[in-house]
């Protein structure tokens, strides 16, 4: 329409569209685009919400340089982002391409897995607090009960082969009883940040909760490839894994591809569970970068602070999806 | 040795499943028994099932706070916010789809590289914005003075009522609609409007119920909105409300399992009715192979 007076009718059609558009884009207007301005502006204030922003220029980037909670909640995002991504999405797509083999009973195991998708993250980490209670919950419990018979028969059948004492010493091992959720200690650590074994369970519960969603993304993505390219595969002889290799994993890359950059998305951003399950706890280990913004936001009212926080948040998750579009994105077509 | 393998991944899928729906087994075995049972720290088939089935757990989860008020609060939130989103961004998705404007390329990109911005970044500006919401709750025409949309449904409804994901989904669906008929109808006169409501939304039915279903879900399940904006106890929802079974020193697992129980049993519930809409909505974002 460039250059051309539009016509009657053109301009008609142009009115019903921005009527169309209008209460879509006054909200994107009124709820992302003046808060994101803000944000920034907000970045380089104090404000505690109650008095008047006050002007700081760079002080709140330079404070977060020397904010040891924040370099930890960096390490502890991403260890989360790291664990929930990488075994998340492999252990995903090999359930979503059992699922695929034309097994009898897809519908029943597929809600199985989906179930902790549709439950809230509320209810989840609830439902796992419980799980983990040190003296009663039923993971401590069940390694309670099933260590004893486990580490004798280990131990008998270590002894018939060695002189027993590798079986003896195994045997006088107690069942371990750790408290998951109230340790701050791991055995690794990121210079002077542990991965306490707390960090390491909510990691743990957040793999449970979503392998589900990214193996019906999978399964979707499995389900769009047409079987006749498997079957001239196999008459040329191809076995299962140049089948994989050959056919699967390139025609499966654009699902790939959104599975990687809607988890890293969403790793970035982990809230909910840590605040229920933890709060940042024990001793900011398993503190993360959006639990450092709300904290400082709505419990310290840092609102400037915080806004710099998230400005570097904004940082982190631009620069890693511009990594993703340039690197992996490939042949994939996404309409875009 | 093909029966080998289809008897492995049987074992495979079947232990991953256990996996899954023990902690829920579990939840729902804690959420009956008494008290003093479910403190024990031997498993055995004795200690697994409770020894009297107590149902009562859930009347007390319940009369431990206003949990009908939140249930109501949810059930606003979740039916009235997925109702406008749905309305929303069809509408705005429509104009992209069909109708052609100045500027509907960049804006339409504009629209989908809001997607890349965390929520958190707009939060506290957001924040600020609801508690200056100008003549509304007790504040002055300059938004001064009260606490604004705090505590309000609008609060909640009305930001996140037009998102980028649903625009672009939808948009995708409508370009893959048939023109035939509302050609037929624009010759017939028919005004923009009149094509939205009666030929293609009724012809969405598909696309509205997935995003739908995953917009309801989304919104039952909320956290972060309703713990900054609704503070008041009256307007609180489900998942604020179970932390009523949560203090510094002790949990009652019993009512919190219940309350749990009965805060999941809806969502789970649209879940196994909407299911094919889901897999479908998952299809429909574009991700086939």
């Amino acid at each position: 329409m460039n250059g051309h007076r539009m016509t009657g009718l053109e301009r008609r059609e142009a009115r019903a569209a921005y009527g169309f558009l209008a209460p879509a884009l006054f909200l994107f207007v009124v709820f992302v685009a003046i808060p994101v301005v803000a944000a920034v502006l907000l970045s380089f204030t104090r404000y505690d919400i109650f008095h008047r922003p006050v002007w700081i220029g760079f002080d709140n980037y330079r404070n977060l340089m020397r904010d040891e909670v924040f370099h930890q909640s960096l390490v502890n995002t991403a260890f989360y982002a790291a664990c929930t991504i990488i075994p998340g999405m492999t252990l995903s797509l090999a359930l979503a391409l059992i699922l695929n083999a034309k097994l009898r009973g897809i519908t029943f195991y597929r809600a199985a897995y989906y179930l902790p998708v549709v439950t809230s993250l509320v209810a989840v980490a609830m439902i796992w607090m419980w799980m983990l209670q040190p003296t009663s919950g039923l993971i401590n419990q069940g390694l309670a009960n099933f260590w004893e018979p486990f580490v004798r028969w280990l131990g008998g059948a270590l002894n018939t082969v060695s002189f027993g004492l590798i079986g003896d010493t195994l045997m006088k091992y107690q069942a371990p009883q750790p408290s998951w959720l109230g340790t701050p200690t791991g055995i690794i650590s990121v210079g002077r940040y542990p991965l306490s074994l707390t960090l390491q369970a909510i990691v743990m519960v957040a793999l449970w909760a979503g392998l589900g969603w990214n193996m019906v993304i999978f399964l979707a993505g499995l389900q769009g490839i047409p079987t006749h390219l498997y079957e001239s595969a196999m008459l040329d002889g191809a076995g299962p894994w140049q089948r994989f290799l050959n056919i699967t994993w390139p025609l499966l890359k654009p699902t790939t591809f959104f599975i990687f950059v809607t988890a890293v998305i969403g790793a970035s951003q982990v809230f909910g569970t840590v605040y229920v399950m933890t709060n940042g706890g024990p001793n900011n280990t398993t503190t993360t970068i959006v639990h450092q913004i709300f904290q400082n936001a709505f419990a310290f009212l840092k609102m400037g602070y915080a806004s710099a926080m998230a400005f570097v948040l904004f940082l982190i998750v631009f620069a890693v999806s511009m990594f993703n579009w340039i690197f992996l994105r490939g042949e994939s077509d996404y309409g875009l | 040795m093909k029966k080998l393998k289809t008897a492995l991944f049987y074992v495979i899928l079947t232990l991953g499943a256990l996996t899954m729906i023990i902690p829920f087994l579990w939840m729902v075995l804690t959420s009956l028994k008494p008290q003093n049972e479910i403190f024990t720290s031997t498993l055995s088939l004795k200690t697994i099932l409770p020894s009297v089935w107590r149902w009562r757990n859930y009347a007390d989860a319940m009369a431990a706070a206003p949990f009908g008020r939140y249930f109501l609060n949810t059930a606003i939130i979740a039916v009235g916010g997925t109702a406008l989103t749905l309305t929303i961004s069809s509408m705005a998705a429509y104009a992209f789809a069909r109708l052609r404007f100045p500027g509907r390329n960049a804006l339409f990109i504009t629209i989908l590289a809001t997607m890349m911005v965390p929520a958190q970044v707009t939060m506290i500006p957001s924040f600020i914005i609801l508690r200056h919401m100008p003549l509304f709750g007790g504040n002055d025409i300059l938004g001064n003075g009260g606490h604004g949309w705090l505590n309000n449904y609008l609060g909640l409804l009305v930001p996140g009522a037009a998102g980028a994901f649903g625009i672009f989904m939808l948009r995708q669906f409508f370009q893959g609609l048939p023109r035939d008929l509302e050609d037929a109808a624009r010759i017939d006169g028919a005004t923009e409007s009149t094509i939205f409501w009666r030929i293609i939304l009724p012809l969405s039915k598909p696309a509205l119920a997935a995003l739908g279903t995953f917009g309801f879900t989304s919104r039952w399940n909320d956290f972060m909105g309703p713990l900054l904006i609704m503070s008041d106890d009256s307007m609180k929802t489900l998942q604020i409300g179970l932390q009523v079974f949560q203090s510094q020193y002790t949990t009652q697992w019993d009512l919190l399992m219940a309350g749990t129980v009965l805060v999941t049993i809806p969502v789970i519930a649209v879940f196994l009715m909407g299911q094919r809409y889901f897999v479908s909505g998952i299809a429909l974002t574009g991700v086939k192979g």
